[in-house]
């Protein structure tokens, strides 16, 4: 049992929807990212997904892939990353890391499983690895109570969704829209129904991302869904604390936005 | 002729894409269920005669197939060695191999019932190719190419424009081929239910890298029914250029079960051996994963991928096909890589010796031919894959060496 399962566990003894902030690691840089990680806990946010920057991401839009060339055109390693998962260990919320497959592959799946679960990393999801190719990071992952959570798609036929959700632990990140990520004004009418049909097909939680940015987004899925994912609305907010004097306007700012986000959650869910 | 496990070398790859260990396939969910239905539908057309029909009418009607095997006289006197043969893909309609995979993949979009097509180009070959099977078959056709490429191969980006695609400048990143891959994977993330990506070479997730070889065989088949009718034999040896390495797995496969022949890929060398002064990843690179593939690549001990460079906009590709990762580690083929400034030196012997212009791309199989020849006996024969032609770069090179316009 990850500290994912505890945490969903325990949510859903209380009723309560999560909502699960992504951030890209070190972005302005590691001391601000472990800020607003512990700010965005403090008004209540749940799990926190924590970006690995990468060269050639395929599943990212402009706002995050942005975030990813900024920060390795300025040098950031993957030390400074584990830096950063260090620093935010004693937070009580589940960090889950999301990190292309490239990356992991690189510095070897044990090594890079036992870094992850050395820096209290409760959950991998790795975009770009497919449940064919998952075995053996699912293995090293299950030898350290990570959970290795996948993604089911709009285009994701029945009989694929189902064996992926057999594979998955943790939880189910069901994306919402085909396509990549980035905040939309409308999500597809066909999304609730497709995620109350996968609740069906399995006992973990799902979580939605994608695309999600707006209150609205917020009412409209938190009846269906365990969690909520939202990365490049606070992304973008962040992009803005690049000026070291706006650091605290920044954090207010993801702050107010996280707590609008919650209030509806809470109010939804209920 | 087998790898470690037994297989038969041109029995690859297998259910799963895999090369031996290379290949995969490595990409986001949503594009899952699109790569099925390639798989399947290009499963289907090999079985059916009438799709191998109309694509072998469109190879000798409207590209000009088979391309000729031309004996380079004054070039192998030069050398004083082994005798130079170039199979002649620069003569192809749109002057490169490229048009042998997009006629074909242009005929699945059509049996998928997809609408719209879009693709990646470096050199901007690959590109005119594209836009040119899309305005045959009446589909709209999108381009993506890195904006360095842009500036660098201008006249094929006006081609492709008068063939009625979109061409969009891809200004992330290194803002050249590999950049440009990323933005047609993320388009095709939104638009994969409608439309086709037409990969340029043996490169990206399963069923890429095979369907790519496949079409681009013909070269090779052609090539060894003409080595044979001509001479009774085989050749010694066959060279080609590697970027992504479509036109040397086109010109190579068929020639894999002829232990006898020798294969040689030649990579871009650079400016020297540093890290983001060549792009010669089987040369100098390690195993990782890019685009959707396990292969040779280059990439930093975080598994970023590192920066390139080539003269050459084709080559300038930090990733390379993984079936000649596979052809490398079992043995079957060698890959060694050309510098930039050797690779000039190829283009003007063979404009000099045989008024034939190659692309910058080609010129390098052409300076490692240059060499390797002189050190040969005169009854040797080398096949070259002169895999395009050099108009696209002549701007480039009056840049490169200086000249006035």
């Amino acid at each position: 049992m990850s500290d994912v399962d505890r945490l969903f566990a325990d949510l859903k003894a209380k009723q309560q929807k999560a909502l699960m902030p992504f951030l890209t690691a070190g972005d302005p840089n590691i001391s601000f990212t472990a800020r607003a990680m512990s700010r965005l806990e403090e008004v209540g946010c749940h799990l926190f997904e924590v970006g690995f920057p990468y060269s050639d991401p395929i599943a990212d839009g402009p706002i995050i892939q942005a975030s990813y060339t900024r920060l390795l055109d300025r040098g950031l390693k993957q030390a400074d990353i584990w830096q950063l998962l260090k620093n935010t260990q004693s937070m009580n919320s589940p960090r889950v890391g999301m990190c292309s497959y490239a990356i992991i592959h690189r510095r070897g799946l044990r090594e890079f499983t036992d870094m992850a679960n050395g820096h209290g990393v409760a959950g991998l999801i790795v975009p770009d690895l497919l449940v064919e190719e998952s075995g053996p990071l699912r293995a090293e992952c299950q030898a350290r109570d990570i959970s290795l959570i996948p993604l089911i798609t709009p285009t994701t036929p029945p009989d694929r969704a189902r064996r992926i959700a057999d594979a998955a632990t943790g939880f189910i990140y069901y994306v919402s829209i085909t396509g990549i990520t980035g905040e939309r004004t409308q999500l597809p009418p066909e999304l609730t129904e497709n995620v109350s049909w996968l609740k069906e097909q399995t006992p973990l939680p799902i979580c939605i991302g994608f695309g999600i940015s707006q209150p609205e987004h917020v009412r409209l899925l938190a009846p269906v869904a365990d969690g909520l994912i939202v990365g490049s609305a606070f992304v973008r907010r962040v992009a803005e604390a690049a000026d070291i004097a706006k650091e605290e306007t920044v954090l207010a700012e993801l702050e107010k936005f996280a707590k609008g986000l919650l209030a509806e959650l809470s109010s939804t869910s209920g | 002729m087998s790898d470690p496990n037994g297989t038969e070398l041109s029995h690859v790859p297998d259910s799963a894409g895999r090369f031996g260990e290379f290949g995969g396939r490595y990409v986001p969910e949503t594009l899952t269920r699109a790569l099925d239905q390639l798989s399947a539908e290009y499963t289907k057309a090999k079985q059916d005669p009438s799709f191998q029909r109309e694509l072998n009418g469109l190879f000798s009607d409207f590209v000009g197939r088979p391309s000729p095997l031309y004996f380079a006289k004054r070039l192998t006197e030069m050398c004083g060695g082994a005798q130079i043969w170039l199979k002649r893909e620069d003569l192809n309609h749109t002057g490169a191999h490229k048009i042998n995979n997009t006629l074909g993949q242009a005929l699945l979009t059509r049996r998928m019932g997809k609408n719209r097509v879009i693709a990646e180009t470096g050199a901007g070959q690959h590109g005119v190719a594209t836009a040119t099977a899309c305005a045959h078959f009446g589909i709209p056709c999108s381009v993506y190419m890195g904006a360095e490429d842009v500036r660098r191969q201008s006249p094929n980006v006006y081609s492709m424009k008068l063939l009625g695609a979109e061409v969009i400048s891809v200004e992330t990143g290194s803002r050249t081929l590999r950049d440009a891959i990323n933005e047609a994977m993320r388009d095709w993330m939104a638009s994969v239910e409608t439309t086709h990506y037409i990969i340029g070479s043996v490169v990206g997730p399963h069923p890429f890298p095979m369907i790519v070889r496949d079409f681009q065989s013909v070269i090779g088949i052609e090539a060894r029914a003409q080595c044979l009718e001509r001479w009774g034999q085989l050749p010694n040896t066959v060279i080609a250029c590697v970027g992504g390495g479509s036109n040397a797995a086109g010109i190579f496969f068929p020639f894999v079960e002829d232990e006898e022949v020798e294969l040689i890929g030649v990579e871009a060398g650079g400016r020297g051996v540093s890290i983001g002064d060549h792009a010669a990843p089987l040369s100098h690179g390690a195993h990782g994963i890019l685009h959707g593939s396990y292969s040779y690549v280059m990439q930093d001990e975080d598994g970023q991928t590192s920066d390139v460079h080539s003269v050459s906009a084709g080559l300038d590709y930090p990733g390379v096909g993984p079936e000649h990762s596979y052809w490398k580690d079992s043995g079957r083929a060698t890959y060694t890589d050309c510098l930039d400034d050797d690779a000039m030196a190829g283009f003007e012997a063979l404009v000099k010796n045989e008024g034939i212009l190659p692309a910058l791309e080609t010129s390098h199989a052409i300076a490692k031919t240059i060499e390797i020849a002189a050190q040969r006996s005169s009854d040797e024969i080398i096949l070259v894959c002169l895999s395009g032609r050099g108009d696209k770069d002549a701007a480039e090179i009056r840049r490169l060496r200086g000249d006035e316009s």
